[in-house]
């Protein structure tokens, strides 16, 4: 990529709000029923239905708003964007249009060199999803299914502020992490409850104005949209390169053959004719429920990630890693709790061993084999010298394998740490006399080989000689 | 049983000078002879009105009826009436059968009502003659060469012809009065939000209101109570206790001040219409109210204002009938395309795709700032000249139409002229405001309307003002000849 091209990207994320019911009906939320059994005659769109709001959508996007320190709006509207689709039982999408509840807020996310970037959101916005088509199976029909029309979503639009792919994923994972921790949204971008529509433009570095954006629609993985802004990236300088135009237009990513597609450009857009919905009066907010939503924020990302590194010492890389997650941050905080020992082991340990055995498995932190208190007990015997870091990674398989404890297996494979002085100096009289070949190049000033002779001790251990109390007494030994 | 009132029906229910099932098989009678010549009704219920007469005599005989048990009644076929069919006079939903029942239609079933059946109207309430019906025209009781008016002809026909005491109506830009008025009947537009539009088939819908035709103001004050009220179905209805409205039909005029309004006199208006309300306000003059003359300087841009603000939102409601889920699906279409263009190109009539392709335009990038947001500016004006003359009046007192009942087919050439068929009622939509139409009198034979206005949920004053009228007169009691 020419290094004389600025990459500028904005994000429009859709976050699918985690109500029980849907955001103008009663209709249950869930996800994978049967089609067209969720969806009641609002949702089907029948004659002579209204919409009703949903309260609880509107404290979400409250919660939403007040989390980037955005302005929520006291007075907003619903709109209709009318176009025709099938999944669309209406005809029209409710959508907030001209006065979004939530307007001018920013979230920090942490570049790669370490520094922190404010990213501008403009607007939050709440609206409501359409049903699906389903053509599998469906000679010649096309099938569909209106369970997830009406289902509350909460769209998220970025200022242009984003400059690669990397910092788009950034700020993705970023707004990802938050909505879980509000328990606004489950996150899940499989199922679609987390999607993100991209807009990507190139210019000369340098220049001021805005080159013409492609939007790149839906793409539902971190590892796809990165991959999907860097191919649309390259496809607009290559064609401005060989004299060509980037066109305003909507493309698709295809995963499989890795590139972006056209979909319509501008000419072929749908003028969607935006109106004040006349089914729905102005959605007032209450300054008391602003206050009131204010008061039930939990600690945010940012917060937790602070406190973590001045409460526990830690790098400001490794509180971000342990806080991205409400769950992981709470897994690591009652593991040093329980441990009452050191917050830097836990850390380790928690990032190390724990995420690697997670990720094998496929598991997320709430499903860990291991419990938070297991997890300290075998900390502890760290820390009180019965076993070594070495053999405590043994020792972890053994819990991760088995979810017994750690003293348990410790006891039965016999790998308490043996720390008595009189053995460990048995085992290097051992060491000594079946080397003398060795102790006399030693002797001789062959320094090196004073590894050598750790290395038979902790052999003739098991391991479970405590190192610490090897080197020191095979020092004092060898230079007797 | 004959020429009686809703008022006088339920009392001889109560009384058990007849029942409800006789009540019933004789109205049903009336609108089994009626229908070859009013057309008034789309759909005849017999069986399901006959077996809700008998579910109303057990609780008359219970002890348990209140003052619409057992009293029958027509729904508008805007409704949706569980079950049956709901075509809202369009072919685009002809033999839909709606599976849930309107708020309203839900309340009067639980207060007892017996439904005869649904009355015939405008394709999707559009029209001021009944003429765009799917179903055909209706005729007026008074001269079959006329109009009942629209859109709710049916219902005042029906009325007016005594098939029911009362038929459900909806009003977006004088669809209650206008018929009531050409048909000398009396209706009543509640203020928008007093009644639930869930399961009234949105055509305007921030305009439309339902509301009753009824033979009296009395009549009409005993449903209203049982329709209007808070639905949390109807984020647009109010939540605002519901009065007695019956107990309110008492309240004295004298000193009522009533605004005639100047700009309904100004030109247009048929002199014999003229003469017929201003002798009705000699009427609450000697009663004892100060009538003054008022002026809404903005009024005269009412029917502008209307004819984008109402085409806008139909084009956006009417989107749902695309044939995919339900209503007209045309035969094998090749695409999606063909699917919409055809399914909606057979199922729409002229009028109503007339104000599709209106509300559409209005809307569309470029053209929205200069239609809709200029209207819903001139929506704001009218609703703001309303408030200050009620600053100085009670009640606005003016005609309900230009002309009485015309002749059919005399102005289906010519939108525009049929459009100012409303010029008068369309104000009281675009402010919200309550609004109703009572007989004051005859011309050629034809009935006219007297239109009263008043101040957002002032329905009890506009009741009670209409009553006094009908307790000096008798107009409201005029049956067409030959349906006595």
């Amino acid at each position: 990529m020419g290094s004389d091209w600025e990459t500028v990207i904005g994000l429009e994320i859709h976050a699918q709000l985690a109500t029980r019911s849907k955001i103008f009906s009663g209709s249950p939320t869930a996800y994978g029923a049967p089609p067209n059994t969720q969806a009641n005659l609002v949702d089907l769109g029948y004659p002579g239905v209204l919409p009703v709001l949903n309260a609880e959508a509107v404290r979400m996007a409250i919660k939403f708003g007040l989390a980037i320190g955005a302005r929520i709006a006291t007075h907003s509207v619903f709109a209709r964007k009318n176009y025709f689709y099938p999944d669309l039982p209406k005809g029209y999408q409710i959508s907030q249009y001209e006065l979004p509840i939530v307007a001018h807020g920013a979230l920090e996310i942490l570049l790669d060199d370490g520094a922190r970037k404010r990213v501008g959101i403009t607007r939050a916005h709440l609206e409501e999803d359409a049903g699906k088509s389903l053509h599998e199976g469906l000679a010649r029909w096309t099938g569909i299914d209106l369970n997830r029309a009406g289902t509350p979503l909460l769209e998220i639009v970025s200022e242009p502020d984003l400059r690669s792919a990397r910092e788009a994923i950034a700020y993705m994972k970023k707004v990802h992490t938050l909505v879980r921790y509000l328990e606004i949204c489950d996150g899940n971008m499989q199922e679609g409850s987390f999607r993100c529509d991209a807009n990507v433009s190139v210019r000369r570095r340098g220049a001021t104005q805005l080159g013409t954006r492609a939007e790149i629609k839906n793409v539902n993985s971190f590892r796809f949209v990165e991959r999907a802004i860097q191919y649309e990236v390259a496809r607009q300088i290559e064609l401005i390169e060989s004299g060509g135009k980037v066109v305003q237009e909507t493309r698709l990513y295809d995963p499989d053959r890795g590139e972006t597609r056209s979909m319509r450009t501008k000419e072929e857009a749908n003028d969607y004719r935006y109106f004040p919905d006349p089914d729905l009066l102005p959605l007032a907010v209450p300054r008391s429920l602003i206050e009131e939503v204010g008061r039930s924020l939990p600690e945010l990302p940012d917060q937790k990630a602070e406190r973590l590194a001045s409460q526990y010492g830690l790098t400001e890389y490794d509180a971000s890693v342990l806080t991205a997650s409400r769950e992981l941050a709470s897994y690591y905080e009652e593991v040093v709790r329980e441990t009452r020992g050191d917050p830097k082991l836990a850390a380790n340990w928690v990032m190390g061993e724990l995420a690697a055995a997670l990720n094998r498995d496929g598991l997320d932190i709430g499903r860990s084999r291991l419990p938070p208190a297991g997890l300290a007990r075998l900390l502890a015997r760290i820390a009180d010298a019965t076993i070594s870091g070495k053999i405590a990674k043994e020792v972890f398989e053994a819990m991760w394998a088995s979810g017994r404890d750690a003293d348990a297996i410790i006891a039965e494979r016999g790998l308490t740490q043996i720390t008595d002085t009189s053995a460990i100096e048995r085992v290097i009289e051992e060491v000594l006399a079946k080397n003398p070949g060795q102790l006399a190049e030693y002797r001789s000033g062959k320094d090196k080989l004073f590894g050598f002779f750790v290395g038979q001790v902790m052999k003739a251990t098991q391991g479970k000689a405590n190192p610490g109390q090897v080197n020191e007494l095979l020092r004092r030994k060898l230079s007797s | 049983m004959k020429g009686r009132s809703l008022a006088e029906l339920s009392a001889g229910l109560r009384g058990r000078e007849f029942s409800s099932v006789e009540l019933t098989r004789h109205l049903l009678g009336r609108v089994a002879a009626a229908q070859p010549t009013l057309n008034a009704l789309v759909c005849i219920t017999a069986d399901l009105a006959l077996a809700q007469a008998q579910a109303a005599d057990r609780e008359i005989a219970a002890g348990r009826a209140g003052p619409l048990t057992g009293v029958p009644i027509i729904h508008k076929d805007i409704f949706c009436t569980d079950g049956v069919q709901t075509s809202c006079g369009s072919r685009m939903l002809a033999g839909f059968i709606a599976p849930y029942d309107a708020t309203v239609v839900a309340k009067l079933r639980s207060a007892g009502m017996v439904m005869l059946g649904k009355a015939n109207m405008d394709e999707f309430a559009m029209g001021s003659s009944n003429e765009t019906s799917f179903f055909g025209p209706v005729r007026n009781p008074w001269d079959l060469a006329r109009v009942p008016g629209g859109s709710s002809g049916g219902s005042a026909a029906a009325v007016a012809a005594r098939l029911a005491p009362a038929a459900t109506a909806t009003d977006t830009g004088g669809s209650i009065r206008q018929p009531a008025a050409l048909c000398g009947v009396t209706g009543i537009k509640p203020t928008y939000g007093r009644v639930s539009r869930y399961g009234m088939i949105a055509f305007a819908s921030s305009l439309d209101q339902g509301g009753i035709i009824t033979v009296s103001a009395e009549d009409a004050a005993i449903i209203l109570g049982a329709m209007a009220g808070f639905d949390p179905r109807d984020s647009t209805s109010v939540d605002r206790p519901v009065p007695d409205y019956r107990t309110a039909l008492d309240r004295p005029v004298a000193g009522l001040r009533i605004g005639l309004l100047k700009e309904f006199f100004e030109k247009g208006l048929e002199p014999d219409i003229e003469r017929h309300v201003r002798a009705a306000l000699e009427v609450y003059r000697r009663l004892g109210a100060v009538v003054k003359e008022v002026s809404l300087p903005s009024i005269g841009l009412s029917v502008p204002a209307y004819y984008v603000v109402a085409p806008a939102e139909c084009s956006s409601n009417l989107a749902r009938f695309d044939g995919v889920r339900f209503g007209h699906r045309c035969q094998d279409p090749r695409d999606l395309a063909d699917l919409y263009r055809r399914s909606r190109g057979e199922g729409f009539g002229a009028e109503v795709k007339r104000r599709i392709i209106t509300g559409t335009y209005v809307l569309s990038a470029g053209y929205y700032d200069a239609y809709y947001l200029k209207a819903q500016r001139v929506r704001q004006l009218i609703a703001t000249d309303f408030e200050r003359a009620f600053a100085e009046v009670d009640v606005i007192m003016g005609p309900t139409t230009p002309t009485t009942a015309f002749e059919l087919g005399a102005k289906t050439a010519d939108p525009v002229t049929m459009y100012l068929n409303d010029i008068y009622t369309i104000g009281a939509n675009l402010a919200g405001l309550p609004a109703m139409s009572i007989p004051c009198g005859f011309a050629a034979g034809l009935p006219v309307g007297l239109q009263l206005i008043g101040p957002h949920f002032s329905e009890e004053r506009l009741l009670g003002a209409a009553h006094a009228y009908q307790r000096e007169t008798d107009w409201h009691r005029r049956v067409p000849p030959g349906y006595e």
